[in-house]
């Protein structure tokens, strides 16, 4: 009691102690987030003027970006990339989470999952090399391959090109989709299914009707999951890309670094935010959706 | 109408049904007979493998040993969804992304019914547990009675051949618990389906069973109605398990094939008939006497009676408002034995070492020897 009344004085109301407690994070955010994020705004109404920066308010990087058909298919193959690496992602990791929470015995869970994030205890980068010393012309997949006569000679379409690029991202998020399946199954009451079985349904139509229904939330939680950082990605396209595997992240790093026109790279940049938070509306729409009716 | 229950055919039967896991023995050599339309109890403590069988009927538990005929089919390597059963589960398992009608009509996927003809099903089934016009709303929206009658529409759509009860009213409040009770036995007549109800609540087995199997440790101790349960436990286990029972020392010799004679510890000598034995002889075991609380009366002063008197001390008692559990120590006994008492009028309470005159009779005594 008399500890909190000798406190500092700024301290002493509880709504004063709540904001003192979110004063850091809020800065950090603002400084961190906010800022940069207002000024990539700022600058994309902006253009480039040789060297100088035209500081007239105008909409010409918008109207450049989404009529020159260069960006235009580069924004459209990020899309798909990110679509492609997301269903990947979710459909190898469905399986995996579903056996993991209804085939492995409930003592040996932790460890599985324990396991399935081990991949992140190297660095990206260093998975990303490994993914071209598996894919390479003289990689281990095509040695295998033609070791085994499978092939005549190496397959070519399996490393820098877009397939690269989403093989190599799906394998790195696959953890990130599990996880929020592998909890979505959790949650579902056993006796859901056993109810399911009892009033007729066999295994197969019971999966249909009750488990993926109650797993949806899971599914599109590891869908934004994936598909947000993906559409963004500049690491992977530029090491296993290729020139066809370029994604919008590399054309706004080319245009601040390269071509010296940071207010087209920004309008990219925004164009890019704005795609991903359609995708991601629809998706949280779609959530809501599944979770009408839900305890 | 029992009657006609006892010469019933039966609708299950099981053979000698045995179910391990690993080591653990969860049956042991089930044998029994559910007739068509009765309404039937497993009651039993947790983990006497009650729940168990009832799932071994649903076809959610393999048979470790044995043989279970449902309708005179075997069910051996028929799966949950092809036999003739249905459950209410103990947690109700209502889908919590379906309405109730899309709950209700679950089952209903598979028959060849028109839209039209489920939804009157389904608004039939709903009407019959008293849920009139709620097929639109959410599971999740419901209270946990109507839960249960949900879980119950569900099950009885499909007109099982019999229907399983997973302890369906443990979950709920006392006062919504007596109200179920009545509507599940008037349900039951209604249907004419034979239900299996399992419980560990031995007052809810009693109120709702036309007979009840009583088990401990995976196998059957009685199957019975439930007043020769009551008044003719097997043993002093099942005596024990069902209502209040009081046990003291005996000594009985068999007279002829008709009479038993006992000694009971503060009671004295009494002759018994044959059915005053339904455990049966077992020469070597320690012999006792078991006897119901409301089969005695304490005598107030002055009071007559014909019955048999014995004599003790009121060491305790507990009131109940309309009934008063006296603990009486009867003379030459070492522990006090229950005697219940309607409180009526011109009858006082008791109190504690009051010296009393107990009234019982040698009809109301159940051997086990």
């Amino acid at each position: 009691m008399s500890d909190r009344i000798r406190g500092p004085r700024i301290g002493r109301s509880e709504a004063a102690q709540g904001y003192l407690l979110v004063a850091t994070p809020l800065a950090y955010a603002l400084l961190l987030l906010a800022v940069p994020l207002g000024a990539i705004v700022l600058f994309s109404f902006w253009s480039q003027d040789y060297l100088t920066i035209d500081t007239t308010l105008t909409l010409k990087n918008y109207r450049e970006a989404l009529s020159d058909p260069l960006y235009r298919q580069l924004l459209l193959r990020s899309l798909m990339i990110s679509a492609a690496v997301t269903a990947a992602t979710v459909l190898t990791a469905f399986p995996i989470a579903y056996y993991v929470s209804f085939y492995v015995p409930p003592e040996r869970k932790a460890m599985w999952i324990f396991l399935i994030t081990i991949p992140f205890w190297t660095s990206y980068l260093i998975r990303v090399f490994l993914w071209k010393v598996i894919l390479g012309y003289n990689g281990v997949f095509n040695t295998t391959l033609l070791g085994l006569g499978i092939i005549d000679e190496p397959l070519t379409f399996i490393l820098y090109n877009a397939n690269a690029v989403v093989i190599t991202l799906a394998h790195a998020y696959a953890p990130f989709a599990i996880l929020p399946i592998f909890v979505a199954l959790e949650k579902i009451d056993r006796s859901l299914h056993e109810a399911s079985r009892d009033l007729g349904e066999g295994y197969l139509s019971t999966f249909w009707r009750v488990t993926l229904p109650l797993a949806m939330p899971g599914v599109v939680a590891a869908v934004l999951i994936v598909f947000i950082p993906t559409i963004g990605d500049y690491v992977t396209p530029m090491l296993v890309g290729g020139p066809d595997g370029r994604m919008i992240a590399n054309m706004i790093q080319t245009q601040f670094l390269r071509l010296n026109n940071a207010p087209m790279g920004a309008a990219l940049a925004v164009l890019t935010m704005a795609m991903v938070s359609a995708v991601a509306l629809v998706f949280v729409f779609l959530n809501r959706r599944f979770l009408r009716g839900r305890q | 109408m029992k009657d006609t229950r006892a010469t019933a055919r039966p609708i299950i039967t099981l053979e000698a049904v045995e179910k391990y896991y690993g080591d653990y023995h969860a049956l042991r050599g089930i044998s029994a007979e559910i007739r068509q339309g009765e309404f039937f109890s497993l009651l039993g403590p947790s983990g006497c493998g009650k729940t168990t069988l009832l799932r071994t009927i649903a076809g959610f538990e393999d048979l470790s040993a044995g043989r279970l005929f449902i309708d005179g089919q075997d069910m051996a390597g028929v799966p949950a969804n092809k036999r003739p059963t249905n459950m209410v589960f103990q947690s109700y398992a209502i889908f919590p992304h379906l309405s109730v009608a899309e709950n209700v009509g679950f089952g209903l996927r598979r028959t060849r019914l028109s839209k039209t003809d489920k939804a009157a099903r389904v608004e039939a089934a709903l009407a019959m547990v008293g849920l009139s016009g709620y097929g639109g709303r959410a599971a999740h929206a419901l209270s946990g009675g109507q839960r249960q009658r949900v879980a119950l529409a569900r099950a009885l759509i499909l007109e099982p051949t019999v229907l399983l009860l997973d302890e369906p009213l443990s979950a709920l409040d006392k006062k919504m618990r007596d109200q179920m009770q009545g509507e599940l036995r008037r349900l039951q007549r209604q249907v004419g389906i034979t239900f299996i109800l399992v419980t560990h609540d031995q007052e809810e087995a009693l109120i709702m069973s036309d007979r009840i199997a009583v088990m401990f440790e995976g196998q059957i101790a009685q199957l019975d109605t439930p007043q020769m349960l009551y008044r003719r436990p097997v043993s002093r286990k099942v005596g024990e398990f069902i209502g209040v029972m009081n046990f003291l020392p005996a000594r009985a010799t068999v007279a002829d094939e008709t009479h038993i004679e006992v000694e009971a510890a503060g009671l004295g000598r009494a002759v018994i008939g044959p059915d005053q034995l339904p455990g049966g002889w077992h020469p070597g075991q320690t012999q006792s006497v078991g006897i119901r609380p409301e089969t005695m009366s304490i005598l107030y002063p002055g009071e007559t009676t014909d019955r048999r008197v014995a004599t003790g001390v009121v060491e305790d008692l507990s009131y109940y408002g309309d009934m008063t559990y006296y603990e009486v120590r009867l003379d030459g006994v070492e522990r006090p034995m229950t005697i219940s008492m309607k409180n009526l009028v011109g009858r006082p309470v008791l109190e504690r070492g009051t010296e009393a005159r107990v009234a019982w009779d040698a009809r109301s005594l159940v051997l086990f020897a």
